[in-house]
């Protein structure tokens, strides 16, 4: 669709209450009969099915309209009411209105001074303050209700009293006296039109008669068509089931007015006629039972379709079904670019683009065409430029067709390489979520996208499934290309730096290929170099003899942009109390000069995932996103391409540790041991000192968990001391490529202690944790502290108590992701309005402004430099380097 | 030739509108030390103007949604349990996931009450003297320094048992809890030996009687209401006070009044974002939110970008109260009815609009995808065309 298209604006939309002679004028129809089709199967007229209400059925026209189904909107028919009842959204509305109007005149309950004060502060407001309108109503309200006699007429006025949903009482001297909704009407019409403007009804649209109701429109077939299930039995729909009740008793009713029934009788079946009404609009009024389904299930009313999160609302309005999409479980392409994204042939098959025949492309498209629908890049539809399709999948001869293809005609053709998609994945928890990608056509059944871009979407691949999007018009596939494009979003406006990058292996991958004692053949160099596509010269070997021999530094350095200059401490820093900067023993202080990587060696911190100020987004913020997205695509091919021919595993061995070792960590937990042991002494001789404000339960729990907690450390400490450099555990938890020291420690020395909320597992029997252990015990292994390591096993009352501390995470994730979702829904609802205007401010939609300037110096988050507007220094070494140069 | 801070200075004051002040002075601190010429330091003034006009926000760009994503996003990552508070483990403070939803709730009190109080240059280096200001601050009950206090049906009357120990603690002595008790008028208060003190009521009632026993136990008698609790903590150089429970309107009184002295009144901070809306002002609370939230997500390691919990800060306090993130507060308050009804309480808000006869401008996001249209946001905005004629033109 183009802007022309969509020419036709909706500039705004009136609310307000159908009166009954809109509702009458609107109709086709008088509904008289509670029967739908008669034995043939025929809709009856003047029944709820009455051909007049529009049609469902394809191929008939609508007796109204002439349309068939696609075209027709479906008409209102309307139901007269024998008697009236009261609309039960309004029945609160109008128990204020009933109290604060004379029962006699119908004026508000103020004095004229009182009336034409408000009047004219009425006035003031609504030129100055408009949002203080309702405040106003509500003063004019409450001041009114409290008046006992009517300051005009001097009529005493009666207590009203309401009673849910539809019911009102005056309160007199000889006894409640119940208002029929006649009464009740005939008050409402005598309130005269400035009295409402005063308490915020405005007249011309909602009328306080029509509150109660006396015509009720029926519905259009189209809003409650009736299914025909495979036995060829009808099932209509709720509303239908509804209105036939109303219909029912209506009819009932009005014989018996006819006939001079009793009444009582007419009453009861008043009576009955509200609660049908009532129900019609809410099946969830409280104080009526909900009517109910033959089977038991409650009917699902007007007010139910609209509600909630399977409302017409939320989910047919706010959010919308579309075509041209796909959805299938992703799997990881390391070999494809980041703003790529590879797409099934099958899905290839059935997404299509319309392309615009022109004398360039007509050869293509003819062919494409010829192709048809069944082989890969062909197309599906053609369509001429009098609006007709030509389904390419029924005719025999395509070439005809393609023969016919014309300037102006538009061929829906297959999405190919180089298409721009969106691809999605849900939770949509922020832009990075839906980001465009270039197709790509592979073979089998999956998605497959570089790891690069697993951040941002929150993505793995043990089953997740994406969905993809293709945009069928020209402005959207710009918008998308130049926006939504992958490298363009790799800073995040979140912090200002790149939240995607390497990650797990890649980061391995970058730690062994540049750490210091590596070195590589001609023959390494020329194979990583090919795998990362790089197509310049080899630079000269940093060792000639005995055999030439390349750093890995230097490789990766030949993928640096030029004028590269940058350094920082490495992930692998052991933080040494004084460091050494240049001349780390450990490599871990990168220095990037020119372009050249100098010293230290890449990991998660200088070109990980969510890294701000790193080299890469260095690299992306003073190089530009092509200049990131070339060294994601290539070097990081150089990183597993390096691992890949390295190789890299992880096993039982490499936690081994010596005899010597599993001693110390065993004396370490002995002596935590012990130390638990005197606390506890302490504590039951009653030596222990509580800590301020602290109880001496909650004073010995807390110094427990401190010895215990670092008797784990200290266990896990020695135990990693005991692995060497090339330990693939400790080479990924050092460099950030996965785990962490701690999870070595639980490997290898000690799990350490289970908790439950932050405390020591207590819970189980009482005074106990289980039954092996005293009542009262409250040593280590008591309460849930696991000595062994996971290398060696749990015990099975270890096992145990691992296994609750692990539900409670599990649980807490549970309940995490509800919580937040909910406060994200709530925080996007309030702030999607609010945007930048062109003069700098920023405001909501209605024009309030909520800022001058935006965050206070007006710089995007995404575009500044981890929340600095500019980097100072980088500047500055910019402009002074240039001089230099010269 | 170096550049004194004058010519710099005079360079930078042509950028003193262009350029935001903390950049400037950034500048001002660098150049300063730098050994440059004029036309070098003309050029990275320049240049610096050239990268900030750049990192502009762009006009229509969606700023409430990002703001709302990079904020709630991480919500997904943050833990759920109350943590101790970092430095005090005396103090349980509600952090992570619930602290967050209660500062966009814009709760009426958090669930974990808190003020941060610091203390006068004469007061904040010693310790001892730091005890004296929380010993001022600190509630102290008739409960807190009586070992029982029972009621004596026979004679109707009440017995504090009074705790030698901690009185000699509080610096509290039988005298003034005798002093205190009478003053509140409960009946007729006797001191009986060292300490006990029994107070003799006019009633018999047993119901009465139990009543009085907790009218006398949570009689105040020292400190500010509200504040149970006191933790000296040191913080750099200096001794500052945490307290359980927050009274800032009460430290502010006691202050004035004379009655607390040693208090940096300009610092005292309480984590309750309305009481700080009712006594200092709306300004003051839109610096709360944005500095608790910000600790929030800090302490929880995460990294986001001051300027989008600005936004949400100001949009809560730009009409002058704390509004709720939600159907009680900015959302709620939406001129839209779609947007009102797409969000929460559907039903209520189309009769509602319906009786007042409200007009839909559509001006805002939810109502043009309700209708189906272009959102007012981003290239959406963009509402004037110059079409090309053929031959690229312009009409």
């Amino acid at each position: 669709m183009s802007f022309a298209e969509l020419a036709k604006t909706i500039k705004s939309i009136k609310f307000g209450v159908l009166s009954p002679d809109e509702i009458r004028k609107m109709s086709v129809a008088v509904i008289t009969t509670a029967d739908t089709y008669d034995e043939d199967g025929m809709p009856i007229p003047s029944g709820l099915m009455d051909p007049r209400l529009g049609t469902i059925e394809p191929g008939q026209r609508c007796k109204t309209c002439g349309n068939r189904v696609g075209q027709c909107p479906g008409h209102f028919g309307h139901i007269e009411l024998a008697r009236p009842v009261i609309h039960v959204g309004f029945a609160k509305l109008i128990y204020t209105l009933l109290r604060a109007t004379c029962w006699n005149c119908g004026r508000l309950l103020l004095t004229d001074q009182e009336f034409e004060r408000y009047k004219r502060l009425l006035k003031v407001y609504a030129e100055r303050w408009p949002h203080l309108i309702r405040k106003l109503n509500e003063d004019v309200l409450k001041k009114a209700m409290k008046v006992a006699e009517c300051p005009r007429c001097g009529q005493p006025q009666y207590k009203i009293r309401f009673e849910k949903p539809t019911s009102y009482y005056e309160e007199r001297e000889e006894g409640d006296y119940r208002l029929s909704p006649i009464e009740v009407r005939a008050r409402l019409e005598r309130i005269p039109d400035d009295d409402l403007r005063l308490i915020g009804i405005n007249p011309e649209a909602a009328r306080p008669e029509w509150m109660v109701l006396t015509v009720l429109p029926v519905p259009p077939i189209s809003v409650r068509p009736s299914i025909t299930l495979e036995s060829g039995v009808r099932s209509e729909d709720d509303l239908t089931h509804k209105l036939v009740d109303i219909i029912r008793i209506n009819e009932r009713l009005r014989e018996n007015i006819e006939a001079g029934a009793p009444q009582l009788i007419i009453e009861d079946l008043w009576e009955l006629l509200q609660y049908h009404v009532t129900t019609y609009f809410d099946n969830e009024t409280s104080g009526i039972p909900p009517a109910r389904h033959r089977s038991g299930r409650p009917l699902r009313t007007l007010a139910q379709r609209l509600k909630g999160k399977e409302g017409r609302f939320r989910s047919n309005l706010s959010g919308k079904r579309v075509d041209f999409s796909a959805r299938t479980v992703i799997s990881p392409d390391p070999n494809i670019s980041m703003n790529e994204v590879g797409v099934p042939i099958e899905v290839a098959k059935i997404l299509t683009v319309p392309e615009r025949v022109n004398k360039f492309n007509i050869q293509e498209l003819r062919e494409l065409v010829i192709r048809g629908p069944f082989e890969h890049p062909g197309a599906n539809y053609v369509i001429r430029p009098d609006g007709r399709r030509i389904d390419l999948r029924f005719p025999k001869d395509r070439t005809a067709i393609a023969e016919s293809l014309d300037v102006g005609y538009i061929v829906e053709r297959h999405i190919r390489d180089g298409d721009v998609v969106l691809f999605n994945r849900q939770p949509s928890l922020h832009r990075m979520s839906i980001m465009a990608h270039r197709v790509k056509v592979l073979p089998y059944k999956t998605f497959r996208l570089n790891l690069c871009v697993c951040p941002p979407y929150n993505a793995d691949f043990d089953g997740d499934e994406m969905n993809l999007h293709v945009p069928q018009s020209e402005e959207a596939r710009a918008e998308a290309q130049v926006l939504m494009l992958v490298q363009e979003q790799i800073l995040s406006p979140r912090y200002g730096g790149p939240i995607m990058g390497a990650i797990q292996d890649y980061i391995s991958g970058a730690f062994m290929l540049t750490y210091k004692s590596t070195l590589l053949t001609r023959e390494e160099v020329a194979h990583l170099l090919a795998a990362a596509n790089y197509k310049g010269e080899i630079p000269k070997p940093a060792i000639v003899k005995p055999m030439e021999l390349w750093t890995g530094k230097q490789i990766v350095s030949l993928f640096f942009p030029r004028g590269l200059n940058y350094s920082l401490k490495a992930s692998f820093c052991l933080k040494c109390s004084e460091c050494m900067k240049e001349d780390c023993p450990h490599d871990s202080y990168v220095v990037i000069r020119q372009g050249k990587l100098l010293a230290g060696v890449l990991d998660k911190k200088s070109i990980g995932a969510g890294q701000p100020e790193s080299v890469l987004h260095r690299i992306i913020k003073d190089h530009g996103t092509d200049a990131g997205r070339y060294f994601i695509d290539y070097a990081f091919k150089l990183f597993l391409t390096h691992i890949d021919g390295r190789g890299f595993t992880i096993g039982l061995d490499e936690l081994e540790i010596p005899e010597e070792a599993k001693v110390r960590i065993k004396e370490i937990l002995k002596e935590a041991e012990r130390k638990v042991r005197e606390l506890i002494e302490s504590y039951h001789r009653g030596e222990l000192e509580a800590l301020p404000g602290r109880t001496l339960e909650e004073t010995l729990e807390m110094q427990i968990m401190q010895v215990l907690a670092e008797a784990r450390d200290r266990a896990g400490d020695v135990a990693t001391q005991y692995l060497g450099i090339k330990n693939s555990a400790l080479i990924m938890a050092r460099t950030g490529a996965r785990g962490n020291v701690l999870n070595l420690a639980q490997m290898m020395a000690c799990v350490g202690q289970q908790s439950i909320r932050g405390e020591r597992i207590v819970r189980g029997y009482i005074n106990r944790t289980l039954p092996h252990f005293k009542p009262g015990d409250l040593g280590a292994g008591a309460r849930g502290f696991v000595y062994s390591c996971y290398r060696d096993g749990l015990s099975p009352i270890e096992f145990f108590f691992h296994a609750m501390g692990g539900r409670e995470g599990l649980v807490d994730t549970a309940v995490r992701t509800s919580q937040s979702g909910y406060m994200q829904r709530r925080l996007i609802n309030a702030l999607l309005d609010v945007r930048v205007e062109y003069d700098g401010t920023v405001r909501t939609a209605g024009g309030f402004i909520i800022q001058f300037k935006y965050g206070e110096d007006g710089v995007d988050p995404a575009k500044s430099d981890h929340g600095k507007a500019v980097n100072v220094d980088k500047i500055i070494e910019k402009v002074l380097g240039e001089v230099i140069e010269k | 030739m170096t550049l004194g801070l004058k010519a710099i200075r005079k360079h930078l004051s042509k950028y003193k509108d262009k350029l935001p002040k903390n950049v400037l002075d950034e500048l001002e601190e660098k150049l300063s030390k730098l050994d440059i010429s004029e036309k070098e330091c003309k050029r990275i003034i320049e240049e610096i103007h050239r990268a900030y006009s750049r990192a502009l926000v762009e006009p229509g760009e969606a700023v409430g949604t990002v703001a709302a994503q990079s904020i709630g996003e991480p919500g997904t990552q943050m833990t759920l349990r109350t943590f101790h508070y970092a430095g005090v483990r005396e103090l349980n403070v509600t952090l992570g996931l619930p602290r967050l939803i209660e500062i966009v709730d814009a709760r009426r009190s958090p669930s974990t009450p808190m003020m941060t109080i610091y203390l006068d240059e004469d007061h904040r280096y010693d310790k001892e003297k730091a005890r004296e200001v929380a010993k001022k601050i600190e509630t102290i009950t008739v409960e807190n320094v009586s070992r029982s206090v029972e009621v004596d049906f026979l004679t109707s009357s009440i017995v504090v048992v009074l705790d030698e120990k901690v009185l000699r603690d509080k610096d509290i002595s039988p005298e003034n809890v005798a002093k205190a008790l009478e003053k509140q008028k409960f009946g007729d208060v006797q001191l009986e030996g060292d300490m006990v003190i029994r107070i003799t009521a006019q009633t018999s009632d047993v119901n009465a009687l139990q009543k009085l026993r907790e009218k006398v136990m949570s009689l105040k008698l020292r400190g500010i209401k509200g504040i149970n609790r006191v933790v000296i903590q040191r913080e750099r150089d200096e001794y500052v006070l945490y307290t359980d429970g927050s009274n800032l309107k009460g430290v502010f009184d006691a202050v004035e009044r004379g009655e607390l002295k040693g208090v940096d009144v300009s610092r005292v901070m309480s984590n309750n974002i309305h009481e700080i809306a009712e006594v200092l002002g709306i300004e003051a609370a839109r610096a709360a939110i944005i500095q608790e939230a910000m600790k929030v997500l800090e302490e929880q390691g995460l990294d986001v970008d001051t300027r989008h919990v600005m936004l949400v800060a100001d949009l809560m306090t730009c009409t002058g109260r704390v509004r709720q993130i939600g159907r009680h507060g900015v959302s709620g308050e939406k001129e839209s009815v779609l947007a009102r009804a797409a969000f929460e309480v559907t039903v209520k808000h189309l009769l509602e609009a319906s009786a007042r006869g409200e007009e839909d401008p559509l001006q805002g996001v939810t109502e043009n995808v309700i209708v189906g249209q272009p959102i007012p946001l981003g290239t959406g905005l963009v509402e004037l065309f110059v079409t090309a004629a053929p031959g690229g033109k312009r009409k």
